[in-house]
């Protein structure tokens, strides 16, 4: 037994740093390195107090501006310490002009004057973030009249109005925090001891709006920094609220260099999502400068992408099925369908068989009530296609829809039936059993490879009254006609069995589907001209694919219509979606409602189509159809 | 499609009763209507007379087969059974053997049937006698020959073949392409 190697868990994902993987910090980078090569000078005594005297200036200036609004705005409540606290500042302010060379945390912290305004404005009334904007406007302001200020300083008063600025506090020399307190003190606030502190706790943005807390009462500061909290969460609610919506109900058109861009399945797939939500309910969800076209197009896009079809053979299913039941037809078609088989009657019973594989440990059941022969296989312990029953020729793998033909053409004893297609066999021999294996029936198939499987199917379900041969089914007529039945499952682009052949997907086009029609229609001429119309019991013919492409169905019909003395009767199908008389530009027979098409998504079988044909004359109607076969296509 | 020549028929009906004995003309003389041997391509096939008439239309060479395949004369003038004929040939023979289940898939594999597989036997089967193999709930697999008599069998040793295998249902997934 060993050790089991576990491959599925390939790279195995470390819990911690480990034992002895010691952290490093980050690196201290010394401050005259990060000061851009700076070189750092104490100031003389000149340069000092032109400092002072530029600061105080400055502090004029402010003051005269302050004085202005103040009067605008009538209010003289806490003038008094403020304007102590103003002239503190403004040596605080000298003191900060002086160390602007040394380190960046002084520069981040060069901002007196922009708390003095805020600080007002807030006291004045309240309003944060009106304080805060004004706030930073006049720290600009302040800075373009500093000529030595750089643009690192610029970037400093940025980042100052966030967060980082209480960092920054921290950094800040003894001397400046000493000059803080001094302010503190004068303020008369008893908080001196934690001002840093509670700087550093704040979350806040506003640095001014924080600092000139200095004259309210504790309690009242943190009231203040609660509704700020306050404030900032119900925004980021609501910011967060209006992405959700965004994302649920507007949807908003890529731009043009948008798609180029690979994106996701994962994007895709909900942008096909919102696309359908979208041309829905078109009137009210659409972008006014987006066309439906536009919508269908990104659409078609999108579905090619994530189901990995080609654009034609979209575009064709886009045209063919509204929105919703395209997505369920795309969705089904990469699933596949239940496993069936058919019991052979010729050489068992249902039930008999059913047993059978129950005992070798099938899961089965049947498939339905329209059928008496079918069974659906859910599980098995055994191959099913090499059980000693299937070998024996009890039963033969065969999809649910391939027997839907044969029910359709409802073969009788006795009589002489051709299959024109028959490879694989499938199902000719159910013509055979339905027919007791009494009268003849011919099985024909073009494909001499294919037509050893009908052979060995046909020995092994013990059917003795057939004749295999293999002939180019558009001449058939040349070797025999009178049939009083016909089955025509014809050779198709195979549109409805995606899930069969994944291939189709890609690999068809509109070349194909042409070809593909005109085989049809050449087949299905000859299969009429192969029925025997004075039948006493027939003259039926069953025309069938495996494809949803109404070219390849309804066309085909409406072609033989026009061409040969035949009318469609019911298919005796009790159930599937009727044929189209109305598709595009296409105006078909109006009995075409006696077809009957088969889905994927709605009848958990494969695409397929059939139509049964009665013949009536040997007719041929060729000189009035002409013309308007040449109209038509 | 041709009659089958006079010595060719005699090879055919020598074989074939081996394996059914008299019923033989049971083949040739049936209630619904006549039924006959031809050949075509060395190959031998069993039909009504009136499927047969109807198959004249097509050419030859488009015609892959008609009614039941039975079997095909050997460039060595012989004449060898395919498993096609099982059909007509397990209804009526005389001489038959039962295998255990266990036994079934080594024979579907093309093995001879050994006295531990071996779950019924007709009695006084002779040696070299043809019989037709079944399994334990009368699906015929297959034919071949007795090896040994009924009464040998019995104390015979349980590894010692009791029937050489000649054709199995398995060819029909086997051998497809060779079937005919």
């Amino acid at each position: 037994m060993g050790r089991k190697a576990k491959f599925s868990l390939d790279t195995k994902v470390k819990k911690g740093p480990g034992r002895k993987a010691k952290k490093q910090g980050e690196p201290e980078i010394p401050n005259h390195l990060t000061d851009g090569g700076k070189i750092e000078k104490p100031l003389s005594r000149r340069q000092k107090q032109r400092a002072l005297k530029r600061a105080k200036k400055h502090a004029d200036l402010a003051e005269k501006r302050k004085l202005a609004r103040k009067s605008v705005k009538q209010q003289s409540i806490i003038k008094e310490p403020e304007v102590s606290c103003d002239s503190n500042v403004d040596s605080e302010e000298e003191f900060d002009h002086e160390s602007t060379g040394f380190t960046d945390g002084n520069q981040s912290w060069l901002k007196p004057v922009t708390r003095k305004k805020g600080k007002q404005l807030l006291e004045s009334d309240g309003e944060e973030n009106h304080s805060h904007s004004e706030a930073s406007v006049e720290g600009e302001g302040d800075q373009s009249d500093q000529e030595q200020m750089t643009l690192d300083e610029d970037e400093d008063y940025k980042v100052e109005t966030l967060d980082d600025l209480n960092q920054n506090d921290d950094v800040e020399s003894g001397e400046e925090s000493n000059n803080n307190d001094e302010c503190d003190a004068a303020d008369s606030d008893d908080e001196v001891s934690d001002q840093q502190e509670s700087d550093n706790n704040n979350s806040s943005n506003e640095s001014g709006g924080i600092d000139n807390d200095d004259d309210l009462l504790p309690v009242e500061r943190a009231a203040k920094k609660l509704r700020i909290k306050q404030k900032q969460d119900e925004k980021f609610a609501e910011e967060e609220l209006k992405m959700n919506v965004a994302d649920k109900d507007v949807f908003t058109f890529p731009s043009e260099s948008e798609p180029e861009e690979p994106v996701g399945l994962q994007e895709v797939q909900r942008r096909i999502r919102d696309v359908v939500a979208v041309l829905s309910d078109f009137k009210k969800l659409r972008a006014e400068d987006r066309s439906r076209s536009e919508y269908i197009e990104l659409l078609q896009k999108d579905l090619c992408t994530y189901y990995s079809y080609n654009r034609f053979l979209m575009e064709r299913l886009m045209q063919l099925f509204p929105l919703s039941e395209l997505l369920e037809f795309l969705e089904a078609s990469e699933v596949q369908r239940p496993l069936t088989i058919r019991a052979n009657s010729l050489k068992t019973r249902r039930r008999d068989l059913a047993q059978a594989l129950i005992n070798r440990g099938v899961n089965l059941d049947p498939v339905g009530k329209w059928t008496k022969v079918g069974l659906v296989i859910y599980s098995s312990a055994v191959p099913i296609g090499a059980t000693p029953e299937y070998l024996a020729g009890h039963y033969i793998i065969q999809g649910a829809a391939s027997l839907l033909p044969v029910m359709a053409l409802a073969p009788q004893e006795n009589e002489r039936i051709l299959d024109v297609c028959a490879a694989p066999g499938g199902k000719s021999s159910h013509i055979a059993a339905v027919m007791k294996n009494t009268g003849v029936l011919f099985a024909n198939d073009v494909n001499e490879d294919r037509i050893k499987a009908v052979v060995g199917n046909f020995h092994r379900l013990g059917i003795v009254n057939s004749v295999i041969s293999s002939y180019d089914g558009r001449k058939f007529s040349t070797v025999m006609k009178g049939f009083d039945r016909v089955l025509l499952d014809a050779p198709c682009s195979g549109t409805g069995v995606v899930a069969k052949d994944p291939s189709v997907k890609t690999s068809k086009d509109e070349t194909d589907v042409t070809r593909c029609f005109t085989l049809q229609r050449q087949l299905l001429l000859e299969a009429i001209d192969c029925l025997k119309a004075n039948s006493s019991t027939g003259g039926y013919l069953v025309y069938s694919t495996c494809s949803v492409l109404p070219e390849e169905n309804e066309w085909v019909i409406d072609y033989a219509l026009k061409k040969r003395d035949v009318k469609l009767v019911p298919t005796g199908l009790d159930f599937g979606t009727e044929g189209f008389t109305n598709y595009r530009h296409h105006r078909f027979h109006p009995t075409m409602k006696l077809t009957r098409r088969f889905y994927p998504h709605t009848h958990n079988m494969d695409g397929f189509f059939v139509a049964k044909l009665k013949k009536f004359s040997n007719n041929i109607r060729e000189a009035n159809v002409e013309k308007v076969e040449t109209s038509d296509t | 499609m041709k009659r089958l020549s006079s010595e060719r028929t005699k090879l055919l009906f020598e074989k074939l009763s081996k394996y059914i004995g008299a019923n033989v003309k049971l083949l040739i003389d049936r209630p619904d209507g006549t039924y006959c041997f031809r050949e075509t391509k060395n190959r031998v096939y069993y039909v009504s007379e009136k499927i047969l008439l109807l198959s004249t239309s097509v050419p030859p060479e488009n015609l892959v087969s008609v009614g039941t395949c039975f079997g095909k004369f050997t460039k060595t003038g012989k004449f060898k059974l395919h498993i096609t004929a099982l059909t007509f040939l397990a209804p009526y023979a005389q001489y038959k053997i039962w295998l255990k289940p266990s036994a079934e898939q080594q024979f579907l594999y093309g093995h001879h049937v050994l006295k531990s597989g071996l779950g019924r036997i007709t009695e006084n089967t002779q040696k070299y006698q043809g019989v037709v193999v079944l399994s334990m709930n009368d699906l015929p697999l297959g034919f071949g020959v007795a090896a040994k008599t009924a009464a040998e069998c019995k104390h015979t040793d349980p590894m010692s073949v009791v029937c050489f295998h000649q054709a199995d249902i398995g060819e029909y997934i086997r051998s497809e392409d060779a079937l005919i």
